[in-house]
């Protein structure tokens, strides 16, 4: 319990949060207030500058256009079955860890969760371009099946996506399982549950915060990627990628796309912190 | 505890064992916790195991409750070998010493675990709970999270939880632990009744002797992964089989070699209760007693230390040649006139109450 403050120490705290705050505000809410104010602008179609008119006409565009549209929606798509095959991949994974392995290899194991945050995002999507490829392993793994690779397109991009997120997926329920007691599962074997009755009644209900934490990240980190659909995606088009091409040809209309996202990931936070997630991150 | 005796010992010819553990070894790596123990616990017995903090009583329950698997040995539940049975194929429940509740869960869907987890119909598994909640006067909270309760509610949650499908053995770990002094002594009076009216046997794990002596139908004392000794509690009191157990269950005057010798005038080791030495002034013969007659024991000493504790009284008093002994008097009427601080002061007792130990 922190003592009852003084006030010196009151200014001190002051001093100490004032630069953190000041960047928070200006620089980081500051810029993103901004791309939200130069939606409301527009573009002249001759000369591609901006113009500094007030309209709603790159919204009215935005809500209009099907194609669009269709871009949100696969978008979305895309970051709920990234979000849904990571929580499907970690939790397995994440149990192995905390509750079988050894304390000798569970450092080991972390390790290796991290180790590829170390590599650079455009290596390992170029490494899956590779292995996507024509010749690619995936395809060559895939054959004495009788069948194909997923090819480059929505799939891949999936596959790529669910696999650069999946440690901000493990970690947090990695923590949770650390932290759950060991007696709380040995009170419910004590009380007559099996293993699979523990695990449903006992486990999942203690990492589920964990898992919407986790999908914070995962959510939020697909709806944004414009990299990875270009080196995997063929054809597919995703929010990203119509934004990075908006942004030198319509920056008003690269805007008002990018405000898409961002009122996805509010509300996905919104129906998240209902859940409790919020809580432990 | 003229019934409680009564009831133990027609129990040993009409009940069969609940507990029953054969030469059970217990090995951690290289450290032996429980060291080849032979234990019986009766059906309907409210039975502790008695112990300092490492001397493997807590290992001993976890082998019970199938926790921990044995190194050898072989575990009994009613006459059944459990000894390879998993924890939730065990007719014995668990009273955790952190009462380990479902923190995500209601009162009431904590208690009914036992029941949700068996297939029962909601309604029978909600009259259930709220019966076995009844029992320990918690029907009020059935709705409540167990973080919203304090630390008494929640070991009484944790007691209807483990209570709520009749196990035949419930199984308490340093229950009250927990709990503060007087809250300790009110559910000590309280999990004698429960286990009364239930019927279920009760095997408790502390290092309270009071706890112990106040409810136990019979104790086993604990030390180092043995059993040093196993009676009810006014044998184990009384009649200390080891000098461990005379000094690990209520406080005594241990007296060995020479010491023996000159205070209680026998060789060999003595233990001497420090409520059964009476003070006198030192001329006078000890009141209501006969004086200097055979079969008392009549010394002179020091006094060098009154500890005042509420109901009774410490002094500690120093005898020549350094023995020193400690005795307890009751706070009534009629202290000798020179029991003060520094003060010679007579003390007599009862040879009998010099109880020989071995060694």
């Amino acid at each position: 319990m922190p003592a009852a403050p003084t006030p010196g120490s009151r200014l001190r705290l002051t001093a100490l949060l004032a630069p953190p705050l000041l960047w928070l505000t200006l620089a980081y809410l500051g810029s993103l207030a901004i791309l939200l104010l130069s939606a409301f602008w527009a573009t002249d179609s001759f000369t591609s500058d901006v113009v500094h008119t007030w309209n709603t006409d790159n919204f009215h565009e935005l809500l209009t256009t099907p194609v669009y549209r269709t871009i949100a929606l696969r978008t979305l798509s895309i970051a709920v079955a990234v979000t849904v095959i990571d929580a499907l991949l970690a939790l397995p994974m994440a149990f192995c860890m905390a509750r079988v392995a050894g304390r000798r290899w569970r450092r080991p194991l972390l390790v290796a969760v991290l180790t590829p945050l170390w590599a650079g995002y455009l290596v390992k999507a170029y490494a899956w371009r590779v292995m996507l490829g024509e010749d690619g392993v995936v395809g060559a793994a895939l054959a004495p099946f009788g069948l194909h690779g997923p090819g480059y397109g929505t799939a891949a991009v999936i596959i790529v996506l669910a696999y650069l997120w999946l440690p901000y997926m493990i970690l947090p329920v990695y923590a949770a399982l650390e932290r759950l007691p060991e007696r709380m599962l040995e009170a419910s074997a004590d009380l007559g549950a099996g293993a699979w009755r523990t695990l449903r009644s006992v486990v999942l209900p203690a990492v589920r915060p964990a898992v919407f934490a986790g999908s914070v990240f995962t959510f939020s980190l697909s709806l944004g990627d414009y990299l990875t659909v270009q080196i995997v995606g063929g054809k597919t088009q995703l929010l990203g990628n119509v934004i990075a091409s908006q942004v030198t040809l319509d920056l008003p209309m690269a805007a008002a796309l990018s405000a898409v996202p961002v009122v996805l990931i509010v509300c996905y936070l919104a129906a998240v912190r209902r859940a409790g997630a919020l809580d432990s991150l | 505890m003229a019934e409680t005796e009564t009831r133990a010992r027609t129990g040993t010819t009409t009940t069969r064992t609940a507990v029953r553990l054969e030469a059970v070894t217990k090995d951690f790596g290289t450290v032996r916790a429980v060291d080849a123990v032979d234990l019986t616990v009766r059906e309907s017995e409210f039975f502790t195991l008695l112990g300092p903090s490492g001397s493997g009583k807590t290992t001993l329950l976890r082998l019970v409750a199938g926790f921990e698997q044995p190194t050898a040995g072989r575990i009994e539940l009613a006459g059944d070998d459990v000894t390879a049975t998993p924890p939730h194929r065990r007719d014995a429940h668990t009273v955790f010493q952190d009462y380990a509740l479902f923190p995500h869960m209601s009162v009431e869907q904590n208690v009914a675990y036992a029941l949700t987890v068996r297939g029962v119909r909601k309604a029978e598994r909600l009259a259930r709970a709220h019966e076995a909640l009844t029992t320990v006067r918690l029907d009020g909270f059935a709705t409540r999270r167990p973080a919203e309760l304090s630390g008494g509610q929640r070991q009484r949650v944790a007691l209807a939880r483990a209570l709520v499908d009749r196990p035949a053995v419930l199984l308490l770990d340093e229950p009250l632990g927990a709990l503060d002094l007087a809250l300790r002594q009110e559910m000590q009076t309280e999990l004698k009744e429960l286990q009364r009216t239930t019927g279920i046997t009760f095997l408790l794990v502390t290092h309270d002797q009071d706890e112990a002596l106040t409810m136990s139908d019979r104790i086993a004392v604990v030390r180092d992964g043995r059993i040093e000794q196993t009676g009810p509690p006014v044998e184990v009191y009384e009649r200390p089989a080891t000098a461990f157990v005379a000094g690990f269950v209520g406080t005594t005057n241990l007296l060995r070699g020479e010491s023996a010798v000159r205070v209680v005038g026998r060789p060999g080791t003595y233990s001497i209760r420090p409520e059964r030495i009476l003070l006198t002034d030192p001329a006078e013969p000890p009141a209501g007693a006969a004086a200097s007659s055979a079969g008392r024991r009549t010394v002179t000493g020091r006094i060098t230390d009154i500890v005042h504790a509420g109901a009774h009284t410490r002094f500690t008093i120093a005898l020549p040649h350094g023995d020193r002994l400690t005795v307890l008097r009751q706070n009534l009427t009629g202290l000798p006139q020179s029991a003060r601080p520094d003060g010679e002061i007579g003390l007599s007792w009862d040879d009998k109450d010099a109880f020989p130990v071995p060694s």
